[in-house]
Formats: structure tokens, sequence, C-alpha cells
């Protein structure tokens, strides 16, 4: 370990400790490891990270500095409790064993290229920075539905418009024997208000809510009702069915006119 | 009297009110009888012309043609628009480079390219996103599945297909390695993965 020269006036302190040496290896106050190694994805960027950190030749790497300075590292992690990724200590046993096998001096024979314990791990951490960087890259480009946004509209769908049920001559009958019925009673005076088609369209929908389906007669069965109300129901009636809000229906000719909610 | 609507119109119609991109084959069916396909190109050349200095570019994708907002307007409409499509853990987006680079690959392969146990939620966000799919298994012992990107992911990039993808050679400059020596490495680091790639390809394709 190399000693600085330190002025003994100052004095330069981590946690509390005083630092009597600088510290070969990379040293990271446990709470900031923790921070440290959450942001690593694996053991390979761990190792990324140191080689670049210590601008060690990736083409050259000196084993046992990378090694030593990885197991520091993951001494931290289980210092500080992290649940650690069995990766890790794979890659530590694969550390020690390239560590190794450089250390045993070979016979020149069996020198060749290639043949560097190293060359797979190199390999291995070429290729996955080469996944990180063009993963941040992919990142980058202008994504749909975040920084690009498509047009999402609709057309309005036309029903294909279904001829009613019921002949325009049966709906006439059928008003012609509403307006008979309501010849015999007297009429009264009447608000502007009763007469809005809208608000009897909207009475009509909500009739037509509870029930299934309802006869058309049954619409106009209030007694004493005078002829412009007769007249604005059967209005609100031949509205909703313009609208497609209702049908009206009949079972055969001259039976019985229903009308339904669509 | 009818209403002489003009081809150009009726297509324009069309990919604005559309609700995702059109190709060529699905404009052909806004007529009875089939239009020219050069035509139907002519005339998105000339909507692409006619829309350069308005509010939205006709774009070309992967899945056909499509308006989108021009780009200056990104800004306010992220505003309008606060339940974005998310964007991604760095493991996932690991995950989706090398499913999208080196595909098709398994499981295993992503694991060993990244070092670590693959995350089963990394996979699950993808598929949900629909820009990965299963697209065939491996012919070997457990039968693993292949992953591969969807034609969705790249309409969501706005490629049009897998080959303007960035070129992944390219970082390697960025990550400041000498070049002499880091271009051999990198073209035999490069070639050994195609090899690998490419003998694991004939073991499922027999």
């Amino acid at each position: 370990m190399e000693n600085l020269s330190i002025n003994p006036n100052l004095q330069a302190k981590i946690h509390g400790e005083l630092i009597a040496e600088f510290p070969q290896d990379l040293y990271i106050p446990p709470d900031a490891l923790e921070v440290y190694l959450e942001s690593f994805e694996g053991p390979l960027d761990l190792l990324l990270y140191l080689i670049r950190k210590n601008n060690l030749d990736i083409l050259n790497i000196p084993m046992l500095d990378l090694t030593n300075q990885y197991m520091a590292y993951v001494d931290k992690m289980k210092q500080v409790k992290l649940e650690l990724a069995a990766d890790y200590l794979l890659m530590t046993a694969m550390l020690i064993e390239i560590k190794s096998r450089m250390l045993v001096p070979k016979p020149e024979a069996a020198e060749e290229e290639g043949d560097d314990p190293r060359s797979e791990l190199v390999r291995k951490l070429i290729e996955y920075e080469l996944i990180k960087e063009a993963s941040l890259n992919l990142n980058e480009i202008p994504q749909l539905g975040h920084d690009r946004f498509a047009t999402e509209n609709y057309f309005h769908k036309v029903v294909k418009t279904s001829f009613p049920e019921v002949s325009i001559d049966d709906i006439f009958d059928a008003w012609h024997n509403v307006v008979k019925r309501a010849s015999q009673f007297s009429s009264h005076q009447i608000d502007r208000s009763e007469l809005s088609v809208r608000e009897h369209m909207s009475s009509i929908l909500r009739k037509l809510e509870n029930e299934e389906q309802v006869l058309f007669e049954d619409l106009f069965l209030k007694d004493e009702q005078p002829i412009q109300k007769l007249v604005v129901c059967f209005l609100a009636i031949l509205e909703l069915s313009k609208e497609m809000m209702i049908k009206i229906f009949q079972q055969g000719n001259n039976s019985k006119i229903y009308l339904t909610k669509i | 009297m009818e209403e002489i609507i003009k081809l150009k119109e009726v297509i324009e119609a069309a990919l604005l009110t559309s609700s995702k991109p059109l190709s060529i084959d699905e404009l052909q069916k806004l007529y009875e009888e089939k239009i020219d396909r050069s035509t139907i190109r002519m005339i998105i050349d000339e909507l692409v012309i006619d829309w350069k200095d308005k509010t939205l570019d006709l774009v070309e994708v992967a899945s056909g043609y499509r308006f989108e907002a021009k780009v200056k307007f990104t800004e306010h409409l992220m505003r309008m628009n606060p339940d974005r499509a998310p964007k991604y853990s760095r493991a996932v987006l690991e995950v989706l480079a090398i499913i999208a680079y080196r595909q098709p690959v398994t499981r295993g392969d992503i694991e060993s390219i990244r070092g670590v146990a693959l995350n089963p939620n990394a996979i699950r966000q993808l598929s949900e996103r629909e820009w990965i799919d299963i697209i065939g298994v491996k012919e070997t012992p457990g039968r693993p599945s292949l992953y591969g990107t969807t034609k969705h992911f790249l309409n969501d990039f706005g490629l049009k297909d897998l080959s303007e993808l960035p070129d992944i050679q390219k970082f390697e400059e960025q990550l400041n390695l000498d070049l002499s020596d880091t271009q051999v490495l990198v073209n035999s680091v490069v070639k050994k993965s195609e090899d690998q790639k490419n003998t694991d390809q004939e073991s499922y394709e027999e």
C-alpha cells in the first residue's frame, strides 16, 4: 500500500475513520455500495464497470487486479447483506479459474492464439457491452405512445340501413286509432314544456329501459291526453326510430306493433 | 349525380381515420376494382409532399403507412397524455435488445449474453406490449422456445424492418477502444457470435 505523506494537521475521514493510507483498491462506503450494486445488471456489468473505471485494457485484462477488485465488491455485497445473485458467485469462481490458468506457465507448443484463458471472458464482456449500448440506444429512439403520436380516429360507422320491419301503412293505421280515441276527450290547457319532442324521446327511452318491448298503443294510453301531446309523442317515436335508438316491429302483417330499445 | 371523389382523397381519409397503419394491400380494399399498387404508392408520395408543411407527417412503418404528429408537437402532446406507454428498466431493455439483434434466441441464449438469470417479468412485459413473440422452438433437449420481435415492435419504433435497427457494430467506436486492435477482436467476437448463432440455427432448422 502506498503511503502518502499526509499533513498531520489535515484529517481525512470516512465514516469517522481516519484515512491513514490511500486505498489501493476502489473503496466505496457500504451505504453507497448498496446503491451502486443495485444499479448493476449482473457480474458482466460489474466487470465492465471495473474495467472502464480503472482504464484497464479489455484486450489484455490484468486478471489479478480485476479479480481482486471484483471479489472485494462481492465481499462488500455480502457485508451489507444484500441478496446476492448466484451469478455473481459463479463469476467469482470463473475469474479465479482464469487467473490460476494464467499463472501456470505453459509450454510454448501449447501457446496458440485463442488459447488465452481470458478470451472467452473477453468475448462475453464485449458482446454484453455491445448489447448494453444497443439497449440504451433503443431506448433513445422516439417511441409511439411516448414521443410519437399517431392518429387513432374512427370514422362514423354507418350501420347498414335496415328497413323497418313495420310497413308505414301499419304505423299510420295505429296512429289513426290513437287519434280516434283521443278525439273523444276534450282538450285542456297544456304547458309548452310538455310539447317538447326531446323530452318525450327521453321518457320513452326510460320506459323501454324497464321493459324489453312496449306496445305502440301503450305509449299513448294515458287518459285525457290532448291531441297535441299525442302528436308530439308520435313524433318522438318516429325521431327515435330515425336515430336508430329504437326498433319498431310487428310479428306479422296487421298484428300489434311493438317498440324496443336498440 | 354521383360525386367523383378523387382516389387521393379516399386514401387520405382512410389513413387519417385508421387506428393502425395501413399497408398497400389494405388500401387496395378501398375500392371494388383493384387499384394498381404503383398508383397507390404514387399517391402516397404525393400525400407526403402535401402534408410536408402541415401538422402531421405521413410515415412508413413496418405494417404500412400512418399519420403521426410532427415531432415538434411532442412536448405538448405529452402533457395531454399523462398515462403514456411505460419506458422500461435496463434489464427489460437489454432483453429486448438481445431479442431484436440476435433473434431467434432462447431463454438460455439471453441468460448467457447477460450473464444473469432471466427474470420472467421481463419477458412478460415485452409480450404484453406485443413487442416479442415465440416464433418457434429449438430442436434440442427441452425444446426451448425461440423469441423474436414482432411487426408491432417495428411500428412502435418507427422502423420499416429489422435492417433499420441501429448498427450494433457502430457502438464499439463510441466505447473508446483502440481501433487498430479492436477491429480485429470485434470482428472475431461478432463472427464467433454469428457462427454460434448459425450452428444453433442449423441444429433447429433440421
